[in-house]
């Protein structure tokens, strides 16, 4: 079989992206000439796409759109900032300066915790842009790449218990980050007020970057916290005696789709193999060019890694990776995945320090009346020596607590409603995408409705005798995933106001992609057949079975095996 | 001629080598002394025509902001020559003010703005009659009316300064100044038949003036339709154009004319008649402890009281005639103490409606002594925001409702709510046009424009620009705009946008006072785009004002001049000489309110 790379790149007329990454002189375009354009209050042309690559999303309040329209007001145009925090960790100080930020020049006045590991500022308005890049800057941030077709913000898994462990995978994540990095000087020029670059190269990503994003973890099992199978790279720990001694590299995972397009699907990552630590820059750099000059380029609905891998066949994706890297995949090396939810509460870490992981509903850090969450962070920043990490299931670590600071801490907490008791672990398990008002994309609610959602559940399961139980239950507005429903046991994709597709089957390991089990139905209907198949579930479960391995082996819906073949297949959804 | 059909040639011939060598002197007397024979019965040539002397001329000028000083000074002059006296008519920005020596007979109409501001088309002859070049006039027989808003500390000061400054300089009242309150129309009529009198007498009919044409002879838009004699229109639409979390609420307003033939042209101004809110009237009458079906006479008819006030009398603004009217019930040593202090009775008056003042001095009055203090409501003005070239028989208007808290009670202004809240889409509003020749687009469409119109006054420059682009004209238009916020308060966003994309209007410059935390307004702007501002005006480029008088506008007159200081290399009297030169070719107009 060949490599050569012309067989593999898709011929046709260039997809529009293309053309805008093109013209856009390395990501600059007109973002600087359209700042101080104050007669809107939006980026347009090209610029609005163009933003991205500097983690910027244009958005508006959708709530009050048409209302806005009848006042011949524009839409609430502003955007939302998505940082670079590889493996979410944060100090206290650059808290500190986010909360005031945030606080003080965006609308919504919150901090949103994402399931990329970072967390995002809703409602900023143009004038305040490049001052926030700017803040970030004097505290050691950015925003560079976290999203557009680039590599996007590298996740690490939060695990504060096996703290050496931890540091040595928090570091690579940090390293690949960098490396893969845009090596523009737009950022710095249109932000930062820094020289014109006389020249630009992206040896890696190249003038046009990639065909579409790409997503990057650094996991550490037993934990799938990040999902390894919503990604495109994933570089899975291995420890000897406790010591990291290189990664299995699972590629070509991926959650999105469109509705109403077959040719487009999720996908679980494929195993290539182990490699040793010294390789682990080269394959990740491998991996993003092979994609960088493989992939669909035409049609943007296929041009993520895992279509790629479908097109060109794993196997030649994987020799091409060994071509460029120089590294061989050894046999991958045994690992097993047990579960994705954070541990919620202390822990004591290996180095004995302690720990305390927040269950922030929706990750939306915010103060509600009689739950200052926001503040309560902020008091706790302020005498906390350690650090803050944020997780991909969208909550907030408090990491390194010297046991005499333990009491007070958890004392701050309580008084904010940072930790409440009775969340249960329904609440703990159910996720939701920041959706409706603010995105763009989304079609129907997901973060707003999420709260009432799981307290039906959490009925229903009390109402069965199951009160301790709990479902991965996620909601994502669009078939874009950023809510990763497709990797839960109970998935729901906005279709349109208040309908969804209603998926089922997914594992809680994260390695089986539910299946759609009724296409557009209503929220009550939804709940009615939850309510019902908890009903069933039960009566009829095995011992500690869980709710989605019930429901394939009752056959209320036959497992997704190879989604490329067998997602869309109606004959395998019961009539 | 019927006046020089008695005169053979030959006649003519001796007449003209007679008076050939006459010098001007010379011939005013002659006329004089053939006029007097011709009185006398003696036998003597007439007068080929009747010809300007100084003894003999009358002249009414008028200085006007909103256009009702140039409406009583034309509907004067036609009843001065319905009484066989005609009169030369001029604006006073038109008038040579060297030529006030040779009049005989003048009569003014002048209204005052804000601190006692003379109206723009009258700010050079004001200054004349009261600077050093004003010449002595001792055969100047006058009268001067003025129109303003007694609710003003500087009341009519304008009207006050010219009556002062002529009979300094040696004129004779023909009858005291007269000055009137917002309700002028009873005042203006007994002046007028007062004046007509004395002038009949002063003025011998068989020596007409001459027959110079009026300048500014334009009739009024050519509708029957008038402040007195309204067009019955319907509302189309009431839709606030701030934001959810604004801290103003304006309107856009769409008003259909349709079938009225009323025509208008951006500058214009819209007369808006309204009634009250019959809730307020309820809690007046419930005050006063009067029943709301009282019976009271007014201005001849009966009227149950509620409608009346709700119909006819003033309640939303407070004036000193009420003050003192109603005080002699109140009877309370405070309010008396007030009457006798201007500035505290106008700052009183000013943070006030009718209801505030009954509220905090109750008094015994019967429904007719309560009626009889209050004065009839006024029709109020507002810009219109329309061109028909575009909006053909609707008429826009943008209204900023008027609401305010004070003295624990929640306040909204009268026109401005009933147009905003109390009349629903369809239902009817009296309306009239109100023409205003001091605020014109340039007639080139080539001439650049400079549009300064923060808050409610961007409402003439949609009408400017829809007029524009309808035209399709080529001149380059500047907007200056500025409002609170610029999320929720930027007036007609989306249109700008549009005239921008669409290429009618080449910039636009923002100023949103609340979004940071230093206010910046429009003269912030206009200073910081002070070289490019000055090049435009050297290019010709007309410039407007429309919005605020108190503060808006001397602020942006103050900027201008600073504009022309810096970039224009002038000093200060040459940069205040340079903008009084635009004022004077029209280049710099203002409607401010």
């Amino acid at each position: 079989m060949t490599t050569d790379n012309k067989n593999f790149v898709v011929e046709g007329k260039l997809a529009d992206n293309e053309r805008l990454k093109t013209e856009s002189n390395f990501l600059r375009g007109t973002i600087a000439e359209n700042l101080t354009d104050d007669l809107t209050g939006a980026f347009v042309g090209d610029n609005f796409q163009l933003i991205r690559f500097h983690g910027m999303y244009q958005q508006d309040d959708r709530d009050i759109r048409a209302e806005r329209a009848k006042q011949k007001l524009e839409p609430l145009q502003n955007v939302m900032l998505r940082a670079r925090l590889p493996g979410g960790i944060i100090s206290t100080d650059q808290w500190l300066a986010i909360d005031k930020f945030a606080e003080e020049k965006s609308i919504y006045g919150s901090i949103r915790l994402t399931t990329r590991q970072t967390f995002q500022f809703h409602g900023v308005l143009k004038p305040n842009v490049k001052p926030m890049h700017q803040m970030l800057n004097s505290i050691g941030m950015d925003s560079i790449a976290t999203a557009g077709d680039v590599n996007r913000n590298v996740l690490c898994t939060s695990n504060p218990v096996e703290s050496e462990l931890h540091q040595e995978a928090y570091e690579w994540a940090k390293k690949i980050s960098e490396h893969l990095l845009p090596k523009t000087r737009a950022y710095a020029e249109v932000w930062l007020d820094e020289e014109k670059a006389e020249s630009t190269e992206e040896p890696i990503l190249g003038p046009t970057y990639l065909p579409r994003k790409f997503k990057t973890t650094v996991t550490i099992p037993p934990q799938n916290d990040v999902d390894v199978h919503a990604n495109d790279l994933n570089f899975v720990a291995i420890a000897e005696n406790g010591k990291l001694i290189g990664f299995n590299v699972l590629v070509g995972g991926g959650l999105a789709m469109t509705h109403g397009d077959t040719s487009t699907y999720p996908r679980k990552a494929d195993d290539f193999g182990f490699i040793g630590l010294e390789h682990t820059l080269a394959v990740a750099e491998a991996v993003i060019t092979t994609q960088r000059d493989w992939g669909n380029r035409v049609n943007r609905k296929n041009a993520k890694t895992k279509y790629t891998l479908e097109r060109v066949g794993t196997d030649n994706f994987k020799a091409e990776v060994e071509k460029r890297s120089g590294a061989k995949f050894a046999p991958s090396k045994p690992y097993e995945f047990t579960s994705r939810g954070d541990r919620i509460g202390w822990v004591e870490g290996i180095d004995g320090k302690h720990h305390l992981t927040l269950f922030i509903e929706n990750g939306r850090i915010l103060d509600y009346p009689g739950k200052t969450l926001k503040t309560g962070c902020a008091e706790i920043a302020k005498i906390h020596p350690g650090d803050m990490r944020m997780t991909a299931n969208q909550n907030l670590i408090i990491a390194g607590v010297p046991a005499e600071l333990k009491g007070k801490i958890e004392a701050i907490a309580r008084e904010h409603g940072l930790i409440s008791d009775d969340v249960s672990p329904q609440r703990k398990d159910s996720m939701a995408c920041v959706s409706l008002p603010t995105c763009p994309l989304a079609m129907a609610e997901a973060e707003r409705y999420l709260p009432d959602a799981v307290t039906q559940i959490e009925g229903f399961l009390a109402k069965h005798g199951l009160p301790e139980e709990s479902i991965i239950y996620r909601v994502t507005g669009c078939p874009n995933g950023c809510g990763r429903a497709m990797l839960a046991e109970v998935g729901l994709v906005g279709k349109g106001p208040g309908k969804y597709n209603f998926h089922l089957g997914g594992n809680r390991e994260g390695t089986r992609i539910p299946r759609m089990y009724k296409e557009n139905i209503g929220e009550q209907e939804i709940m009615a057949e939850l309510d019902s198949l908890i009903g069933r579930w039960a009566k009829e479960r095995n011992e500690s079975e869980a709710f989605g391995d019930f429901l394939i082996r009752a056959e209320v819906i036959k497992p997704v095996v190879n989604s490329a073949k067998d997602f869309h297949d109606d004959s395998f959804v019961p009539a | 001629m019927g006046l020089t059909a008695g005169l053979t040639e030959a006649q003519w011939s001796q007449i003209n080598q007679a008076t050939s060598a006459l010098n001007a002197q010379q011939l005013t007397w002659l006329s004089g002394y053939l006029a007097g024979l011709a009185q006398t019965g003696q036998p003597a040539v007439a007068m080929p025509q009747a010809t300007a002397t100084p003894s003999q001329s009358l002249t009414i000028l008028y200085g006007s902001q909103t256009g009702n000083a140039k409406a009583v000074a034309e509907e004067y002059k036609a009843k001065l020559d319905e009484a066989g006296l005609p009169a030369k008519l001029y604006n006073m920005a038109d008038y040579k003010a060297k030529q006030l020596k040779s009049e005989s007979h003048v009569v003014m109409v002048v209204s005052t703005h804000g601190e006692g501001d003379a109206p723009d088309d009258a700010v050079e002859f004001h200054s004349f009659v009261g600077g050093k070049k004003a010449p002595k006039l001792p055969d100047l027989q006058y009268s001067v009316i003025g129109l303003g808003d007694s609710s003003y500390e500087f009341f009519c000061q304008t009207a006050k300064d010219f009556d002062e400054g002529l009979a300094k300089l040696g004129a004779s009242r023909m009858l005291d100044r007269v000055d009137c309150d917002v309700d002028y129309d009873a005042d203006v009529q007994a002046w007028a038949e007062k004046l007509t009198a004395k002038l009949k007498d002063s003025l011998s009919t068989g020596t007409q003036t001459s027959v110079a044409t009026a300048v500014s002879a334009a009739v009024s838009g050519g509708t029957k339709y008038t402040k007195k004699a309204p067009f019955t229109a319907t509302l189309l639409e009431s839709q606030k154009i701030t934001g959810r979390d604004s801290v103003k609420d304006i309107r856009h307003i769409e008003i259909s004319l349709e079938d009225s033939g009323i025509q208008y042209r951006p500058g214009d101004a819209l007369g808006v008649w309204f009634t009250n809110d019959t809730q307020l009237v309820d809690e007046l009458l419930g005050l006063l402890s009067i029943a709301g079906d009282s019976q009271v006479k007014w201005s001849g008819d009966d009227y149950e009281i509620k409608t009346l006030l709700t119909d006819k009398l003033e309640l939303t603004q407070s004036y000193p005639t009420f003050a003192k009217a109603y005080a002699e019930f109140a009877n309370n040593a405070d309010l008396n103490a007030l009457l006798e202090d201007k500035a505290a009775l106008r700052e009183f008056l000013s943070v006030r409606q009718i209801v505030d003042i009954v509220r905090q001095y109750p008094a015994k009055v019967t429904a007719q002594q309560f009626v009889d203090s209050l004065r009839s409501i006024t029709p109020r003005l507002y810009s219109i925001a329309s061109s028909q070239d575009e909006v053909e028989d609707e008429v826009h208007l943008t209204v900023a409702l008027v609401e305010f808290e004070a003295h624990g009670e929640q306040h909204q202004g009268g026109a401005s709510s009933f147009l905003s809240t109390r009349l629903n889409e369809g239902g009817e509003v009296k309306v009239f046009v109100e023409h205003n020749d001091n605020f014109r687009l340039p007639e080139d469409g080539n001439t650049p424009v400079i549009m300064i119109g923060p808050g409610t006054g961007i409402a003439p420059f949609r009408a400017f620009m829809q007029q524009r682009e309808a035209d399709e004209s080529e001149g380059k238009n500047w907007l200056f705009f500025g409002n609170p916020n610029y999320t929720q308060d930027f007036l007609y966003q989306t249109e700008w946008q549009r005239f921008v994309k669409e290429g009618v209007v080449d910039k636009v410059t923002l100023a949103f006072s609340r979004d940071q935390e230093q206010k910046i307004y429009v003269q912030h702007r206009m200073l910081e785009q002070g070289a490019e501002l000055y090049q435009w005006l050297e290019d010709g480029a007309h410039l407007y004002v429309c919005g605020d008088a108190t503060r808006m506008a001397k602020d942006v007159q103050d900027a201008l001049v600073q504009i022309v200081v810096q970039h224009g290399g002038k000093t200060e009297e040459q940069a205040e000489q340079y903008i009084n030169d635009l004022r004077r070719a029209k280049r710099y107009q203002k409607d401010v309110y």
